[in-house]
């Protein structure tokens, strides 16, 4: 892999380094009005700054193989995906496009990109070819409107030539596209999500790529299982699944692809949260009465009771950010609502002042919890379970779904852009992602019932 | 020599020849026989209970001596009321000059059913555990026991004082609606409840397992408020 552009030196427009401090604007400007409980309002990057309009030239083959074509559709099918759904660029449409799209530096027609129709400030492009078995993909983002230093981005990828190598390849460029346009974003094209199917027959743990390819099972229990959760490292997957004694907490090593151990606990153990070091895992357990929330070291050890309080307690999630803090979901007042606690189990506060609100998750900037609620709950008030999005030193919120079903365990993505959740809207449950001002709604999975998906941390 | 040999000769010709030639004199005509007596005999209905009556009707042709055995020698075509305790097979025996001819019906008695028989002086436990104990079932959100769910944890109580060998497994049960994880956390609660009331009343603990099911067994599937309460309970299932 070489870059012949160097590093991207260019200055980047302000607003790209803002986007969380707009939603949090957005958050108080809505607020502030009466109105704000009905009001449907898009928050994040596509309010008030105009984004980048960056054209994506379908690669041209730059072999006469025959495996081209179909490597082809998926390195492009996929670019375009990733670009699309990462809400950092505006992609300008390919009826837009010049007859000619250029495959190599010397092709590229400044004027039929830059100017009317397609106006594009940015182009991508490139070739893929096949050749010996092996597959190369050149690949490069130029600023159209800039044509004496036109080159952002050059890359080149080569591996054995598959399916998958080609779709990593996307990956790969559209994070980098993504990192130059977004002001350093990580991307998350590379990233997994961990969830329950039951496509098997039994409910197990499978995985995919973020944009839902690549589905497959890792688990084969034949039992129930419930909320896995990916380590930070990637390494290892904590769950909970129904044994013979009751539910109790277990891990899965993508390193051995196998189960390895993690000591039983008695009593009802539920939805383990990985501290974002990697070192310690909070958990509910119900094995002193009621169910509270535990944390113990990631072999069990060191278990340590952080709530007293009656009610269940359930779904703890750690701050990653700081790992001093949790959230969690507490039933100690009646209806489900949540808390936020130090790790040492002091300060516990309500976040929630009335309704069900359940499935916490901190988001990586460690400002904004996400989770589901029913915010009005009772007879003749039959409202739905939505996703909200709040801050948390101003408990200020705004709702994030308003396209009905049943939407549950929202998860973010690694760079705090994205959330992953569960929906009934389709009719039955899948799992969808969004960009987390509620756009961008793309649906997963489409196979059996599935649930409970949890981003990987990178 | 010669001469022998011819006579031998000449005889073993005489005797082949005549061999041949023989024809079998014609039997005379048979005198025709007596015409054979013909006999048939049925009982309808055939097959009574025990203290019923049925018909048995016979004929006869060409027999002097008819005779029934059991019921002794009978006019050569007639019918007859039987009323026998057990089966009976009814043979006809038709003599005549042209010779014996017989046949038979049977006529089967069944014995009226008897009386039901005494119950089973033993029924298993998870028999009676399954007659006598009852669900608790509980509130929406709720973990404590209802008012009315007192009697029917009474009468679980009473159950297993008397049947101290019964071991059981307390399933807590939810509806379908709320979030997966809080409800196997409710479901939990639910199972402890139940536990606490049964041990409160001095059934021991160790017999006592409990497991959460939150939604994932519901017994009723579908979406209202009658479903939903069939759902939110503490199922008691027999230990084997």
């Amino acid at each position: 892999m070489n870059d012949p552009a160097g590093p991207a030196a260019r200055q980047l427009p302000e607003f790209f380094r803002i986007a969380p401090a707009i939603v949090l604007f957005w958050i108080c400007a809505l607020l502030a009005s009466p109105l704000a409980a009905q009001d449907w309002v898009k928050t994040g990057t596509s309010l008030g700054v105009e984004k980048v309009r960056l054209a994506v030239a379908d690669f041209k083959p730059a072999t006469a193989d025959p495996q081209n074509a179909a490597l082809l559709k998926t390195f492009n099918d996929t670019l375009w995906n990733d670009l699309d759904v990462s809400g950092v660029v505006e992609l300008v449409s390919k009826s837009f496009y010049p007859l000619q799209v250029p495959g190599q530096p010397p092709e590229v027609n400044f004027l039929a990109w830059n100017a009317p129709p397609p106006n594009a400030a940015m182009l991508a492009f490139g070739n893929l070819g096949v050749a010996g078995g092996r597959l190369t993909v050149q690949g490069w983002l130029y600023d159209v409107k800039n044509i004496q230093s036109p080159q952002i981005l050059g890359k080149q990828y080569a591996d054995t030539a598959s399916d998958t190598a080609a779709r990593l390849m996307a990956h790969k460029f559209a994070d980098e596209i993504i990192f130059r346009l977004g002001g350093g974003i990580q991307g998350i094209a590379e990233t997994q999500i961990y969830f329950v199917s039951d496509r098997s027959g039994h409910k197990e743990i499978w995985a995919m790529d973020y944009d839902g390819s690549n589905q497959h099972q890792l688990t084969h229990l034949g039992a129930i299982v419930h909320s896995p959760r990916i380590s930070p490292d990637g390494s290892r997957v904590a769950f909970s699944a129904l044994t013979k004694t009751g539910w109790e907490i277990m891990m899965y090593s993508l390193d051995l692809n196998r189960m390895v151990g993690f000591p039983h606990m008695g009593g009802t153990n539920l939805s383990p949260a990985w501290s974002g070091d990697g070192l310690r895992l909070a958990f509910s357990s119900s094995r002193a009465g009621d169910p509270s929330i535990f944390i113990a070291d990631t072999s069990g050890g060191n278990l340590r009771r952080m709530t007293t309080d009656k009610g269940p307690d359930v779904s703890p999630v750690w701050n990653r950010k700081t790992n001093a803090q949790l959230a969690f979901v507490s039933g100690r007042t009646g209806l489900p609502q949540i808390y936020t606690m130090e790790a040492d189990g002091t300060n516990q506060q309500r976040m929630t002042d009335q309704g069900y609100a359940v499935s916490p998750n901190w988001a990586p900037n460690g400002q904004f919890l996400t989770f589901a609620w029913v915010r009005k709950y009772g007879p003749g008030d039959p409202g739905a379970l939505d996703l909200y999005l709040m801050d948390i030193a101003s408990k200020q919120w705004v709702q994030l779904t308003h396209d009905g079903g049943r939407n549950d365990f929202p998860s973010w993505s690694p760079d705090g852009r994205h959330i992953v959740f569960q929906s009934s809207r389709s009719g039955s449950l899948q799992i969808w992602s969004m960009l987390a001002d509620g756009t961008k709604l793309q649906q997963l999975t489409f196979t059996g019932t599935n649930e409970q998906p949890n981003w990987s941390w990178k | 020599m010669k001469w022998i040999l011819l006579i031998l000769g000449l005889s073993a010709f005489l005797t082949l020849s005549g061999c041949k030639k023989k024809a079998a004199p014609a039997p005379p005509p048979p005198a025709p026989p007596p015409p054979a007596p013909t006999a048939s005999i049925s009982v309808s209905p055939n097959s009574i209970q025990a203290g019923q009556s049925a018909s048995l009707t016979w004929q006869t042709s060409n027999a002097t001596d008819v005779s029934i055995d059991g019921i002794g020698a009978v006019q050569p075509n007639g019918s007859q009321s039987v009323s026998p305790t057990d089966s009976t097979t009814y043979h006809l025996v038709a003599k005549g000059t042209g010779g014996t001819q017989e046949a038979t019906a049977r006529l089967t008695v069944t014995q009226p059913p008897p009386p039901p028989p005494p119950p089973a002086p033993t029924v298993s436990d998870e028999d009676l555990f399954a007659q006598n104990i009852k669900d608790v079932y509980f509130d929406y959100d709720k973990s404590d026991i209802r008012a009315d769910q007192q009697s029917s944890l009474q009468a679980d109580v009473a159950f297993l004082s008397q049947h101290a060998n019964i071991n059981l497994t307390i399933e807590g049960h939810c509806d379908e609606r709320g979030s997966t994880d809080y409800n196997l956390a409710l479901g939990d609660q639910r199972a402890s409840s139940v536990k606490n009331a049964l041990t409160a009343a001095g059934v021991s603990s160790s017999r006592i397992k409990t497991i959460s099911y939150g939604k994932e067994k519901p017994f009723c599937t579908e979406s209202n408020e009658a479903c939903w309460q069939q759902n939110r309970r503490g199922h008691l299932v027999y230990q084997k």
